[in-house]
């Protein structure tokens, strides 16, 4: 029965990140802070597909020159660098729009940047 | 002909994504040149999304496996499941794709003149096209990752036109928001692909239905991609995001970032009826979509009367309008399991909900050309600081006003027909959500009532007399849309019978979505 405590650990790590992502977007108020609420929120969905594809004891899936013996899936982790490219992209056109706030504004606080409201 | 029928699904995507990036190398050459080639491939898109409709409405569904040896051979020899992306486009599919390339090509013609003299055109044309290949992928795809990779695809490149004229501090806001809400519904849209795929090792939504056991875990990956469409589609109470992103963005781009949305309550649509149909308890999943939609159309339009930002009332209004659409198919979902209800007034109610979606695109859309036009003479968006415009911008009128009195449902425009599928089947099903939609649609034509009076109406103001009429590429724009209207409202059973049942019974049909694909398993 050895086996189940380190494979659940990284699903209570996935159950941790998203708290802690969830918590920083709705109640954080500075713009960069919000972004990088996403970029935890990603690393968390990440980290929980990945995780799904393991198979204890797995080798790397490379077709090629595998050993005897189970793999781990392959097909998780190439989602997931497709969502990792994705998500630089994300975050990178978000600081962008940031960069524009606060030379607009001169403040990246969400609560006082309201030029839309009503 | 042929070879143009069995490529279609993937020349129809493909086609617009080369034009998006040559763009910014032939614009080099001139910008006259870059608009032809980008006018000139969208309209090839075009013309192959009428090549594939055609052969959809005749011969059933198309299926396009990416990198097999025949496109139709969804599963490969000694294979049980697919593992290849597909692209399935059945009645809704093509219903919305057909929606998606009028708008689109209408924004992009409206475009042209609009954006002359901004910088940065050619990457304003780049993600233009990019939009446009997010909502088509969106629409035509049979697979849950690529529909999260498409899902992407929009919302960057429509957070990026939305955030357009950055020399405007608001329209940076609006982009920002919208960003935001689309990076995390994303991310709530791949956690539920990650809980499916760990419990079924598939992506393909047609696998995935074929195999569907409705087991918690399910109903938590329903519940996060629900969330996650409703977010996107801005249904109340996840709408914040939307009068902001739809009053900033640049003329041509709301119509495109409204038609978004719809793609997204496709995919909603999509994932209740295909992927989970018949597996939960439809009429309680029914009753929230009921729900959703009437708190949409009764907050969005309660929230449109007082606005004096001519685009933020519209936005509102599109809102408002998303709630009908959620209202009519969610009245199909309810009595979903019940054949009786379901012919007597079931159908009409998703003939109601889906007629309404390409019908609000065409006069939504031109109703937020108008009031981009007007800013565009004016420079304001302030219903308080318009008046007389009637006088020297004529067409823009008469356009508002078609556009104005379909929205309100005024006989005989299209926007009456579908709204009277609506009240009359949802009436049978319970008479007081008749009552609240009529009572919406009457908020909406005062609403509307008052833009007109304090826009195109009065004397004419001194401080706009030298305001002229739009250019013309901007009237042809807004002339097409016009047009697709006038059509939609005169021949509205013809438009119903030939493109909009198709689309119901393709939503109803679950069974043929996933024999299209796993025909081949017993």
């Amino acid at each position: 029965m050895m086996p189940y405590i380190p494979y659940n650990i990284p699903f209570v790590a996935v159950a941790l990140l998203m708290g802690v992502s969830l918590f920083i977007i709705l109640f954080k108020r500075n713009l960069i802070k919000i972004i990088m609420g996403i970029a935890i929120m990603g690393a968390a969905v990440n980290l929980f597909v990945v995780a799904l594809g393991y198979r204890a004891g797995g080798v790397a899936p490379i077709y090629t020159s595998t050993p005897e013996g189970a793999m781990v899936l392959p097909v998780p982790q190439a989602l997931i660098l497709t969502s990792i490219v994705i998500a630089v992209s994300v975050i990178a056109l978000m600081l962008t729009m940031v960069i524009h706030t606060y030379r607009h504004t001169g403040d990246i606080d969400a609560k006082k940047s309201r030029l839309l409201k009503g | 002909m042929e070879f143009l029928t069995v490529h279609s699904p993937a020349l129809v995507v493909a086609v617009p994504l080369l034009a998006a990036f040559i763009t910014p190398l032939i614009s080099r050459i001139g910008n006259k040149f870059r608009d032809t080639v980008n006018v000139t491939f969208l309209s090839f898109a075009a013309f192959l999304m009428a090549v594939l409709a055609v052969d959809i409405y005749t011969s059933g569904t198309r299926i396009y496996t990416f990198g097999a040896t025949v496109p139709e051979l969804a599963i490969p020899e000694h294979y049980m499941v697919p593992v290849r992306i597909i692209f399935q486009v059945d009645g809704i599919s093509i219903f919305m794709g057909l929606t998606t390339t009028v708008v689109a090509l209408a924004a992009l013609v409206y475009s042209l003149q609009f954006v002359k003299d901004e910088t940065g055109q050619d990457r304003f044309y780049s993600l233009f096209m990019i939009l446009y290949v997010g909502m088509v992928g969106l629409e035509f795809t049979g697979d849950m990752f690529n529909m999260f990779v498409f899902l992407e695809i929009l919302s960057i490149a429509g957070a990026g036109l939305a955030s357009y004229r950055v020399n405007l501090a608001d329209a940076v806001e609006g982009g920002f928001k919208y960003i935001v809400i689309s990076a995390i519904s994303a991310l709530l849209v791949l956690f539920a692909i990650g809980i499916l795929y760990g419990e079924y090792n598939l992506l393909s939504i047609a696998a995935l239905a074929h195999n569907m056991q409705f087991t918690t875990l399910d109903m938590i990956a329903l519940a996060l991609l629900g969330i996650a469409f409703v977010m996107k589609l801005a249904g109340v109470p996840l709408h914040m995001w939307a009068p902001d992103t739809y009053a900033v963005a640049p003329a041509g781009i709301t119509p495109m970032i409204y038609t978004s949305s719809a793609a997204s309550m496709y995919a909603l649509y999509r994932i209740t009826f295909t992927l989970y149909g018949g597996h939960f308890d439809t009429t309680a999943i029914g009753w929230i979509v009921i729900i959703l939609g009437v708190l949409s159309m009764f907050i969005g339009v309660m929230m449109a009367i007082h606005q004096t930002d001519i685009k933020r009332l519209m936005a509102y209004h599109a809102i408002s309008q998303s709630g009908y659409m959620l209202l009519g198919v969610g009245v199909g979902l309810a009595v979903l399991t019940d054949p009786v209800a379901l012919a007597a007034y079931g159908r009409d109610a998703m003939n109601g909900g889906i007629f309404h979606i390409i019908n609000n695109a065409l006069y939504k859309g031109m109703l937020f050309l108008t009031a981009e036009a007007i800013f565009f003479r004016i420079g304001t968006r302030d219903l308080n600081r318009m008046g007389g415009l009637g006088h020297n911008m004529k067409w823009t009128t008469i356009f508002f006003i078609i556009g104005a009195l379909a929205i309100s449902g005024i006989p005989p425009f299209n926007g009456f027909a579908s709204k009277l599928l609506i009240y009359e089947s949802v009436f049978r099903f319970n008479p007081l959500l008749s009552v609240i939609a009529m009572f919406v649609s009457l908020v909406t034509l005062a609403s509307f009532t008052k833009v007109f009076y304090s826009a195109f109406t009065g004397p004419e103001m001194s401080a706009y007399k030298e305001v002229r009429e739009v250019p013309k590429s901007m009237l042809i724009g807004m002339g097409v849309m016009a047009a697709a209207i006038i059509f939609f409202s005169i021949f509205p059973g013809l438009v119903v019978n030939t493109i909009v049942a198709p689309a119901t019974n393709a939503l109803i049909d679950q069974a043929s979505y996933i024999n299209g694909v796993m025909g081949a398993v017993p």
